[in-house]
C-alpha cells in the first residue's frame, strides 16, 4: 500500500497517486529489461544443457548418472553466497567475463539448472522410454530422429513446468546476483535492494509492487505446470 | 552416429559447463581457504575466535527456533488442508506457498514495513515499538519463507497418512491429544524430520534477508560478506562459506534420503 500513498509518513489521507511508480519506471527500468532479458537467456541455456542431459541420465540409470545429477543439484543446497564467492575467485581476474552480463548468467543457470533437469526426468523417467525408443529405432529412426520425435514431445510438461520455474527463479535470484553484479548491471532484486538502501520509502513499497506484479502471474503458471506435471508422472 | 554416442553426446554440454563453473570454483574455494596468513588453522580460528563463534551460536539459534516455530504452524495448516476440502482452498494454498520463490530481501523488506520504525507495528501500538533489526525480526523473517517450505513436505507425508489409524484410535477411547501424540505425529515424523532439515538449511544459509534485516546483529551469511568486501579477509570468507556449504548439505541430504524429495533452498 505504502507504495501508492503520496506521503507514507502522513498515511493514506495524504491521497493515492501513482507518482512513485512512475519514479520507479525512471530509475529502474533498465534492471527490469535486464531481469527479464537474463531470464529468458537463462531459459535456453537451461534448456540448451538440461534437455539432453535428462535424456542422458534417464537413458543410464546408474550410480554414476546419480552422483552426477547429485553434483549439480549442489546449487540447491550450498548458500548462493558461497557459490558466487567460488565464482568470483575463480573467474574475477578474467576482466571482460566479470564484467558482463554473461557472467550473472551463469550464475543464473547454475543455480536454476538442477530444477529444469529434475523436473524433465520425473517425466521421462515415468514413462517406458526404452520400448517407445526401440521402436522407433526397428523402424529406421536415428537417434536424433527419436530425440526430436519421441523425447522431446513426450517431456513436454516437465519441460514446461521447468521452464515457468527457471524463469520465475531467475527473476527472482538475489543471493548470487548481489555477489557477481556489477554497478551498471542490475537486476530486479538487486535494484530493489538498493532503493530499500537508499530511497524513499514509498518508491522502495511501489517498486516492491512492481515486483510483485511481474512474479505472482508467473508464480501461480509454475504451480499449475508442476501439478500438472505431476498427475502426469503417477 | 550410434546410439551410445549420441547419448553420451547428450551429456556432455552438462558435464562441460558443471565442471567449469561448479567443480572447479569449489575447489578454488576450497584452496583459498587454506591461503590466508592463519593456514588451514582458519578453520579452527572459526571456533576459537569469538567473534565467528558467537555468529555462528547465533545462527544456530534463530535457525533452530525457526525450524521449530515453521514445524508447529505448518503441521496443523498442512493437516487442516488436507483433511478439509473447502472453497477457496486451492487459493489459500496458493498463497501460502507463494514465499517459495520471493527473494529474501523482498522478505526482510515486508519484515520492516511490519516492524520497522515507520512499520504498522510501530504505529499502531502505543510507545515506540521496533523489531525489524533484533533477531526476532529475522525469526520472523526466516518463519515466514520456512513455511512454505514444511508446509508442502508435511501435507505431502499427510496425505499418505490413514485416517483409519486415527478413528480406531478414537474408538478406543483416545482423547484427540493422545491420538495427536501416539498416531499423528509418529506418523509424520520422517517428513516432520526431514521438512525441519530444510527449513534449518534455508535459515542457515538465507543472505537476503539478513541483508536487509542484519544491522544491529551478525549471523553466518552476513559475516562471510563483510569479511569479503570490508575486511578483504578472503580465506576467512572462504572458509566460512565452506563450513556452511558443508551444514547446509548435508542436511538437505538427510532430508532427501528420508522423504525421497526435497523442496529446494533458496532464500
Amino acid at each position: 500500500m505504502a507504495g501508492l500513498t503520496a506521503n507514507y509518513f502522513k498515511g493514506i489521507s495524504s491521497g493515492l497517486t501513482l507518482k512513485w511508480v512512475y519514479q520507479v519506471w525512471e530509475l529502474y527500468a533498465d534492471s527490469i529489461f535486464l531481469s527479464i532479458w537474463l531470464a529468458l537467456a537463462c531459459l535456453i541455456c537451461t534448456l540448451l544443457i538440461g534437455l539432453p542431459a535428462a535424456y542422458g541420465l534417464a537413458r543410464h540409470p546408474g550410480w554414476l548418472s546419480r552422483l552426477l545429477e547429485e553434483f549439480i543439484s549442489l546449487p540447491l543446497a550450498v548458500p548462493g553466497l558461497a557459490l558466487a564467492l567460488a565464482l568470483l575467485q575463480l573467474y574475477g581476474s578474467m576482466k571482460g567475463f566479470r564484467a558482463s552480463w554473461a557472467f550473472i548468467l551463469v550464475g543464473h543457470v547454475l543455480y536454476t539448472l538442477p530444477f529444469m533437469v529434475r523436473s524433465i526426468l520425473a517425466v521421462l523417467a515415468a514413462m517406458d522410454l526404452k520400448t517407445l525408443e526401440e521402436g522407433a529405432a526397428s523402424l529406421g529412426a536415428s537417434p536424433w530422429q527419436r530425440f526430436r520425435d519421441i523425447v522431446v514431445p513426450n517431456a513436454m510438461p516437465g519441460i514446461l513446468a521447468g521452464a515457468l520455474t527457471v524463469v520465475t527463479l531467475s527473476i527472482g535470484e538475489f543471493n548470487l546476483t548481489w555477489m557477481l553484479h556489477t554497478p551498471y548491471l542490475k537486476t530486479l532484486p538487486v535494484g530493489l535492494a538498493d532503493s530499500y538502501a537508499s530511497m524513499r520509502l514509498e518508491i522502495a513499497s511501489a517498486y516492491t509492487l512492481v515486483f510483485f506484479v511481474m512474479i505472482v502471474p508467473l508464480l501461480m503458471a509454475m504451480q499449475w505446470a508442476s501439478a500438472r506435471a505431476q498427475r502426469i508422472t503417477q | 552416429m550410434n546410439n551410445r554416442t549420441f547419448v553420451m553426446a547428450c551429456l556432455t554440454p552438462l558435464l562441460v559447463f558443471s565442471l567449469a563453473f561448479l567443480a572447479l570454483p569449489l575447489i578454488r574455494l576450497f584452496l583459498a581457504s587454506g591461503e590466508g596468513d592463519a593456514g588451514w588453522a582458519v578453520y579452527l580460528d572459526i571456533l576459537r575466535k569469538p567473534r565467528y563463534l558467537n555468529t555462528l551460536i547465533l545462527t544456530v539459534l534463530v535457525s533452530l527456533a525457526t525450524t521449530f516455530a515453521a514445524l508447529a504452524v505448518s503441521t496443523t495448516a498442512g493437516m487442516f488442508l488436507v483433511r478439509n476440502r473447502f472453497r477457496g482452498r486451492g487459493s489459500l494454498l496458493a498463497v501460502l506457498t507463494l514465499p517459495l520463490a520471493f527473494p529474501g530481501v523482498v522478505i526482510g523488506f515486508l519484515i520492516i514495513l511490519l516492524g520497522g520504525r515507520q512499520g504498522l507495528v510501530n504505529q499502531i501500538t502505543p510507545g515506540h515499538v521496533v523489531f525489524a533489526y533484533s533477531a526476532l525480526g529475522l525469526f520472523l523473517g526466516y518463519l515466514y519463507f520456512s513455511i512454505p517450505r514444511v508446509l508442502l513436505t508435511v501435507m505431502a507425508a499427510a496425505e499418505k497418512l490413514d485416517p483409519a489409524l486415527e478413528e480406531a484410535a478414537r474408538t478406543m477411547g483416545a482423547t484427540p491429544y493422545s491420538v495427536m501424540k501416539d498416531v499423528i505425529i509418529p506418523g509424520l515424523m520422517p517428513s516432520l524430520i526431514a521438512s525441519g532439515a530444510i527449513a534449518f538449511a534455508t535459515a542457515m544459509g538465507a543472505f537476503g534477508t539478513a541483508f536487509t534485516l542484519a544491522t544491529n546483529i551478525d549471523v553466518i551469511p552476513m559475516v562471510i560478506y563483510t569479511e569479503f568486501t570490508l575486511s578483504a579477509n578472503i580465506a576467512m570468507a572462504s572458509a566460512l562459506s565452506i563450513v556452511l556449504g558443508i551444514i547446509t548439505w548435508i542436511l538437505l541430504l538427510i532430508a532427501r534420503s528420508l522423504t525421497g524429495s526435497t523442496v529446494a533452498g533458496g532464500g
